[in-house]
């Protein structure tokens, strides 16, 4: 049975098509894998009835010859994403008992394609960290651990339930969120595949807010053509979503050819950052060789403002994030303090407030109440706007002159020790998103594909930036990376 | 060309202790849109509703939900916008005020304050015949409702309902061009006029479909004309806002009471602050609403959930053309066209049912003049005694217009209309059937007149001699032949022939 959870989506959907095996099989699989994963931590509210009602369904769908790609397809749903009548509660306290009664775009179109549920996954409290430990269901840990020792690390964040999951083989495929750098820090931290695509792509739509912005929904697999798969269900327009686009979505799987000759690569001067670990600059050397063998130009480029991208990341997203989160004050559902005699409003906001968010949320609430207010607004927001529309631009000038794709590493480091970071100043873990950041601040596709291991074993990752809504050139690129580079390693199963 | 020019009203002036002040007012009024759903939502907008019963989820912040611009609403605040004149900008934004409040779910209130839908417009606020001020208008903004706390339901607990939120409104910006209290109720008024003439807001102030913050300083008279000229603030006192009012009456009571306040205050050497007040119509005062420290910072940023709002120059090309005949251009015409008096044009363009009534009775009795007459005096008289509108008026502009017509065409007298027009008020038909059928024609025939003249002058030989003596007395004989032809015959001509007859 454990061999099942280990297909992709695309054999798995082959093997579905031709009778070979039924989705309930595969549910059961899944459903098996993650009872067994407890250690995990990454499945936090689990709907294995819903899972086999989707699956039996999804079956005779198949038997009938009405079967979409991801027609039978079990999925982990990241917590941000709103399932009705599940519990969703973008790992956060104040959201204790929320069940939405709707349900998000993109979890309508996934079913709507057939997939099924498996469970609600673990993540950073509102998407907010890199690490996974600002959940309130606690850290999930990741399935791969360093060669010489049994260290509890993290599989990066906010998506880390989702990251964890597809790398372990407890689901074939995951939805993740990225506001700057969500999907592809924890994708490149557990070996596996993660796009978030163009601003616009994804309706956010029942997706809980963190900065709306930035805020995109995207898939995590097991690898590029799974990505592509996923992401052709979850994509398109939306008018319930304003900022959603109205454009057509091509067939990314068919674009997969991996011919990439002729294309032109950038390579981004100023992602060569000081202190930069010698395995990251290896990879990255050896990813532009690779992407240079399969007939690529590789050029050198800049993209001037990249230094300037973190800090405007970090005024924006909180300044965004504190106005969202507003709604979160115990009136109307989620947690509400216990007040005492004689509390009016304004305690009760501050009690919920203080009990419901953890620390991660309330600085950054905190940080961006104080950008947005008066005598600071043009200091900090509107300055940051300002970069943003610079290093937009920055890459409008490289996609002008001609370049295709660029690549950059995906993370600073491998993985790191849950915990480790603990008595960091917050800046240090604000760095994992270094390399992710600027392309939600410009808005565009990125992707992070794993190419290769560092000395202790772990999977590391680079990243593929493409041109607005070319999500299928991108993904092609990044096929072509992932043949170069052959990854198939997989974490050894201790839990 | 119609004739809109005016005089400018002198301001009101407040005699102070030691000076003489004048008043500087601003105005910005709310006004609901009139449309079936919601701003950012397809919640209606019905009033009077269950509480919490329009309320779709967008409306009550459930996580991850999102806006989406109702474009009617904003085809609405376009028309009002051309209404008065303004300026329509081509691209606006929509911004987030952030302020915690029960009645505000989501957080912040979703509103335009750095790229407005509307620019500069006007209002000419008409004070007497000919005199009138002309309040510039600054900007107009859309915006979404609050809801509403209910604080007196319970003895522990407070409620709140849902069904307000996210209803759109107008936020409509004057200039503080208004110089004295019942010039600031009469802009209300006209404002209130010109969007009921669009139907863009029903301007039910009870209801709060209108309501407005009022600006009041005070300044030394001539202040306020280097103001003009500079158009430097710094020239006008220190200005207090008097939040929410819902009355015109209050309206002008809080300002006047207002000004007394401030004009207090700089005589005795102190200093006005500026600050939010509330007016308490029990007591006829205002009061600060809240103090420094819990001062808002509403931290307004441009709301991520929304793209700028572009709309096409066409389409506001098509609004305008569609524009309904308003208040000031209307009222002008009536002058001009039935030679009616600024007064009676006044009235009956006040409401624009009211002078498409009068215009259907004009054209049917072929006479403007007695047709305001009637209007104004008999119709709106009966209609006001039984408390109906016009709009279920049981007598129709074609049967007013038919009385007239007899009127005019002399079958029946002024006082046998006035009989003939309750009839058909109370019971209905044609005015001219009844007449036919209840004998109620005027006679004209002079024999039958001279007939019953002759039979009364025989039959009073006193009151003849009395009458030739002193020909006032002429008018008991008028009087005797109308009683005696059931007030059917002609008085003109009952007249000339009682005066003949009598040798006058």
């Amino acid at each position: 049975m454990s061999e099942l959870t280990k297909l992709k989506i695309a054999e798995a959907r082959d093997a579905l098509r031709k009778g070979e095996v039924t989705s309930l099989e595969l549910t059961e699989a899944c459903l098996t894998a993650i009872e067994g994963a407890g250690a995990l931590n990454a499945f936090v509210h689990k709907t294995p009835e819903i899972a086999r009602e989707q699956a039996a369904a999804a079956d005779a769908r198949i038997k009938s010859g009405d079967a979409p790609a991801l027609c039978g397809i079990p999925l982990g749903i990241k917590d941000l994403f709103c399932t009705k009548g599940v519990a969703s509660q973008a790992a956060s306290r104040i959201l204790e008992g929320f069940r939405p009664e709707y349900e998000s775009t993109v979890t309508s179109q996934l079913f709507d394609a057939g997939a099924v549920m498996l469970g609600k996954l673990n993540m950073d409290e509102f998407a907010m960290g890199s690490s996974n430990e600002t959940s309130t269901y606690g850290d999930a840990v990741n399935p791969w651990r360093r060669g010489n020792d049994d260290t509890a690390l993290t599989p990066g964040g906010s998506s880390g339930g989702s990251a964890s999951a597809v790398a372990a083989d407890l689901c074939l495929g995951a939805t993740g969120t990225d506001t700057g750098g969500s999907i592809r820090q924890p994708a490149a931290f557990t070996g596996i595949t993660g796009i978030k695509p163009t601003y616009g792509r994804c309706s956010r739509w029942g997706i809980v807010a963190f900065a709306s912005s930035l805020d995109q929904a995207g898939p995590m697999t097991k690898d590029v053509r799974d990505a592509a798969i996923m992401l052709q269900a979850m994509c398109g327009h939306d008018p319930k979503d304003s900022t959603s686009a109205d454009l057509a979505v091509p067939d990314f799987e068919v674009m997969l050819t991996g011919d990439i000759r002729g294309k032109k690569i950038g390579i981004p001067k100023e992602y060569h950052m000081d202190g930069m670990p010698a395995e990251i600059d290896a990879l990255w050397a050896e990813g532009r060789a690779m992407l240079r063998d399969a007939g690529a130009e590789i050029v050198d480029i800049s993209l001037p403002h990249t230094k300037y991208a973190l800090p405007a990341y970090y005024v924006i997203a909180p300044a965004e994030a504190s106005s969202n989160l507003a709604r979160y004050d115990g009136v109307r559902y989620g947690h509400r303090a216990k007040l005492s005699h004689g509390d009016g409003i304004t305690e009760m906001y501050e009690k919920t407030r203080a009990e419901g968010f953890g620390e991660e949320v309330k600085r950054r609430v905190m940080v961006g109440t104080y950008v947005l207010s008066a005598g600071f607004y043009d200091a900090y927001y509107n300055r940051a706007r300002k970069v943003r529309t610079l290093i937009k631009r920055d890459f409008e000038n490289a996609f002008d002159a001609g370049i295709d794709a660029i690549l950059t590493p995906a993370t600073p480091s491998a993985a790191f020790g849950l915990g480790e970071m603990q008595d960091a100043d917050p800046v240090k873990m604000y760095l994992n998103d270094v390399f992710t950041v600027t392309v939600n601040l410009a808005g565009l596709p990125g992707i992070a594909v794993p190419t290769g291991v560092d000395s202790q074993g772990l999977p590391l990752g680079l990243q593929l930036i493409g041109r607005p809504w070319e999500e299928g050139d991108l993904l092609n690129t990044a096929y072509a990376l992932e043949q170069a580079a052959g990854f198939v390693s997989k974490p050894a199963k201790w839990w | 060309m119609l004739d809109l020019t005016f005089e400018t009203p002198k301001p009101k002036v407040i005699a102070g202790a030691k000076h003489d002040w004048e008043l500087v007012i601003g105005m910005e009024v709310h006004a609901q849109v009139a449309s079936r759903s919601k701003l950012f939502s397809g919640a209606s907008t019905k009033f009077g509703a269950e509480p919490n019963s329009n309320v779709a989820f967008v409306d009550a912040a459930m996580p991850g939900m999102l806006p989406v611009i109702n474009e009617y609403c904003i085809e609405q605040a376009v028309r009002t916008g051309l209404g008065l004149k303004a300026a329509i900008n081509l691209t606006s934004a929509f911004d987030r005020k952030n302020y915690f409040y029960p009645d505000l779910p989501q957080g912040y209130q979703i509103s335009q304050l750095y790229h407005p839908l509307v620019g500069e417009g006007e209002i000419i606020v008409d004070m007497e015949p000919g005199i009138a001020r002309l309040v510039r208008v600054e900007r107009i903004h859309v915006e979404q409702d609050a809801g509403k706390s209910i604080h007196d339901m319970d003895p522990h607990m407070s409620f709140v309902d849902l069904n307000r939120t996210g209803v759109a409104l107008m936020e409509i910006v004057s200039r503080p061009d208004i110089r004295g209290p019942e010039e600031a109720a009469a802009y209300i008024a006209k404002l209130r006029q010109i969007l009921r003439y669009l139907g863009t807001c029903d301007g039910n102030m009870q209801n709060g479909s209108m309501r407005a913050d009022v600006n009041v300083s005070i300044c030394l008279p001539g202040a306020y004309e280097r103001y003009q000229e500079t158009q430097d603030f710094s020239h006008l006192g220190t200005r207090c806002e008097i939040k929410n009012m819902n009355s015109m009456r209050f309206i002008q009571a809080a300002i006047e009471v207002e000004a007394r306040r401030q004009i207090a205050i700089v005589e005795a050497g102190g200093k006005v602050d500026q600050e939010t007040r509330l007016y308490d119509p029990d007591k006829n005062e205002t009061r600060s609403m809240r103090s420094k420290e819990e001062a808002h910072d509403y931290r307004y940023f441009p709301c991520p959930d929304l793209l700028p709002l572009e709309i096409e120059q066409a389409w506001v090309d098509d609004i305008k053309a569609s524009l309904p005949e308003l208040p000031d251009e209307k009222k002008a015409r009536f002058v001009t066209d039935f030679g009616l008096s600024d007064y009676d044009a006044g009235v009956l363009t006040a409401e624009v049912v009211n002078a498409d009534f009068f215009e259907k009775v004009a054209a049917g009795a072929g006479d403007g003049k007695l047709a305001a007459n009637w209007v104004i005096n008999e119709l709106f008289g009966r209609l006001k005694k039984e408390d109906h509108s016009i709009e279920d008026s049981p007598v129709s502009p074609e049967q007013l217009a038919g009385i007239i017509r007899l009127i005019k065409s002399d079958a029946i007298s002024g006082k046998i209309a006035k009989d003939l027009f309750e009839i058909v008020y109370t019971e209905g038909g044609d005015p001219e059937k009844i007449v036919e059928e209840r004998g109620m024609k005027q006679v004209t025939d002079t024999g039958a007149i001279e007939t019953a003249v002759d039979e009364i002058i025989a039959a009073n030989p006193a009151q003849v001699e009395k009458a030739q003596q002193n020909p006032k007395l002429a008018g008991w004989f008028v009087g005797q032949v109308m009683k005696a032809t059931g007030g059917k015959a002609n008085p003109k001509a009952v007249n000339e022939i009682v005066m003949s007859k009598l040798g006058l």
